[in-house]
């Protein structure tokens, strides 16, 4: 197991180190510069700024001395994200100040999503083919595939113009009026998803033999399903678990936009409008490890979930 | 034994020999009407296809052009002029809208046509190539999925704008009904799409590659060509069509989420994502700006989704629950 771990960890590093060529090439191929924006900066003022944000000489040169492409590599291995140009402090200074709202909002809609969903797909399958069934599918088939903004749309409609119960802007970890709607909005997809899955499985575990003993010796039907069935029905929730949480941290800039929640991913989006180049490759690497690390976290508890599976 | 046929002593009904025989696609289309849901959406998605080419052909239908501002009926809700109600600059809403959806559909439309060719011919290039251009391609898929979706779709938006490049320039739309932005928005959706379907025909293939029937041509000194066109491809097929059907509310998806911060076509063009993105602006003057199009974009991919699931059903009868 250990060596696995090891072998998977070292194995990022070339992914990450592929993310970020690809990356700097994306951003090199945007047509401007940053300092395009404003048409009044004079030539020489541009000169200088570019060469303090490692901006002058060619991108990519051979043999690569000079080339701004060594001077990204060799500064991202001494772990320097470089300045970001339009704030004018260090993408691992803003990246931090934003990482901790993310990664709460993402854990709540996860949180949300994953008792939401386990619940909805039990409740589904163990009354299957019945109307809590039928309202289960249809839950889950529109959470599937309505947007979240589009979500939060409605729910800003109904529960803060009409009922007053929440407030639209920002977020403020246990302060339910800015917790429960992004958390909504962004965790009725994952609700969703996992209610099908759920409901696909325990369909499928509750027809295996061991629920009928347990059935025939007269166990609570309570017990059955959540001890017996819901053990084994989880498995395949915890497989796209990782992913789906790397996805509620990365996917969540529509949801920061819509409450004006500041986060990564309002960082992101207004990064690559302003193409601050250090910003948008900082955040896509930060975002490339998240989904990395993900992967590799839901490989190993898989293992332990699943005594049969061996690496 | 030229007797057996016309002399057998049983008579055997009628009914029996006048049952239709159907092909592998007659009884997936038999099983595909049968799921009402999957009905109900395609009509519902035919109907949506037919209005939006009928406002954008017939006066009557769009009283008001998507991009003609009245300023005295600004915000106005739906009255007997404006079906919809108008926006901040008191366009009618309703013809907005279905500007929208026609840019909705082109967009699914154009990424999966697109999605559809790349995606089969470097599926099919990996399995039947050899070693290096499957592992070419395997290890570009890795950095694909390594990339989160929307934000490699973001960047690719801001790398195509500004370009005087064939068919994505500014100016007259070098092919008719897209202009280059939408062009620029297309792209960009299909250069994160095309993976995902390249690795499914990969799948596929690989796995048709060691059925009997494909031994089989094979030994009968079937042509590699033949094999791959007339025996395989077509079976590849259903799970493509089923593919490429769930890629169009993705594609959907991905338009709006680009129009609700900001990437997508420039104004006055409303499509969905604009239309949202505006009305998120004013939702406390006037609902029914952002209530509209949120109403448009959950329907058309639903429709999608419902139709993908029939078509799931019908085209793999094994995977039927």
């Amino acid at each position: 197991m250990a060596g696995y771990i090891i072998r998977r960890l070292l194995s990022m590093i070339p992914l990450l180190l592929a993310v970020a060529t690809l990356t700097f090439f994306l951003m090199h191929a945007v047509p401007g510069g940053p300092f395009d924006i404003s048409e009044k900066t004079p030539p020489a003022a541009k000169k200088n700024l570019e060469a303090k944000y490692n901006l002058d000489g060619p991108v990519v040169d051979w043999p690569w001395h000079d080339s701004q492409y060594r001077a990204f590599m060799v500064s991202l291995g001494h772990g320097d994200l470089g300045l970001s140009i339009r704030r004018n402090e260090p993408v691992t200074d803003i990246l931090r100040a934003g990482l901790p709202t993310t990664v709460q909002l993402g854990t709540c809609a996860f949180l949300f999503a994953l008792v939401v969903g386990i619940t909805l797909g039990i409740v589904s399958a163990v009354n299957q083919n019945g109307p809590l069934d039928y309202l289960g599918v249809f839950i889950a088939t529109v959470g599937v595939s309505v947007p979240s903004f589009v979500m939060a749309v409605f729910l800003i409609l109904i529960f803060v113009l009409q009922f007053g119960w929440f407030d639209v802007l920002g977020w403020e970890m246990w302060n339910y009026r800015k917790m429960v709607l992004p958390t909504v909005s962004l965790g009725l997809l994952p609700a969703a998803f996992f209610a099908r899955i759920t409901r696909a499985a325990m369909l499928e575990v509750l027809r295996q033999d061991y629920i009928r003993t347990a059935r025939a010796k007269g166990m609570h039907e309570t017990r059955v399903v959540l001890r017996h069935a819901a053990r084994n029905a989880l498995i395949p929730v915890l497989t796209v678990a990782g992913p789906i949480l790397a996805g509620l941290i990365t996917g969540s800039f529509i949801i920061e936009r819509t409450f004006q929640i500041a986060g990564i991913g309002t960082t992101f989006v207004d990064a690559v409008g302003l193409r601050d180049y250090g910003l948008i490759m900082g955040t896509t690497l930060l975002y490339a490890f998240v989904i990395a690390v993900m992967n590799l976290i839901v490989d190993i508890t898989y293992g332990i979930a699943d005594p049969r599976i061996r690496y | 034994m030229a007797v057996s046929s016309t002399s057998l002593p049983l008579d055997t009904p009628e009914f029996v020999f006048r049952t239709k025989q159907r092909g592998l696609w007659g009884q997936a289309w038999q099983r595909l009407l049968r799921n009402k849901l999957a009905v109900v959406a395609g009509a519902v998605l035919t109907t949506i296809l037919v209005l939006s080419i009928l406002t954008a052909t017939v006066p009557a239908i769009e009283s008001h052009p998507p991009h003609e501002q009245q300023y005295t009926v600004v915000q106005s809700g739906p009255t007997a002029d404006f079906p919809l109600g108008t926006d901040n600059l008191g366009r009618d809403l309703w013809a907005r809208v279905w500007e929208g959806m026609r840019i909705s559909l082109k967009i699914g439309l154009g990424t999966q046509t697109l999605v559809l060719i790349f995606g089969l011919a470097v599926g099919a290039g990996a399995a039947l190539g050899g070693r290096f251009t499957d592992n070419l391609l395997m290890r570009f898929t890795d950095l694909m999925f390594a990339f989160p979706d929307l934000l490699a779709i973001i960047i690719m938006r801001a790398v195509l704008t500004e370009r005087d490049w064939p068919l994505i320039g500014s100016g007259d739309p070098q092919i008719p009904g897209f202009p280059g932005a939408l062009v620029q928005v297309i792209l960009a959706i299909a250069f994160v799409g095309w993976v995902t379907l390249a690795r499914l025909v990969r799948g596929q293939m690989l796995s048709l590659r060691e059925t009997d029937y494909v031994r089989a041509a094979e030994s009968m000194g079937a042509s590699r060509r033949r094999i791959v066109f007339s025996h395989m491809l077509p079976n590849t097929l259903g799970p493509v069509i089923v593919a490429i059907t769930f890629g169009i509310p993705l594609a959907i998806f991905a338009e709006a989420v680009l129009g609700f911060i900001g990437f997508s076509l420039p104004p006055p063009t409303a499509s969905l994502g604009t239309l949202v993105s505006d009305g998120y602006v004013y939702y406390r003057v006037n609902a029914w700006m952002i209530a509209v199009p949120s109403v448009a974009i959950a329907a058309l991919m639903l429709c999608f989704t419902f139709l993908g699931d029939g078509l799931r059903d019908a085209l793999d009868p094994r995977t039927r629950k």
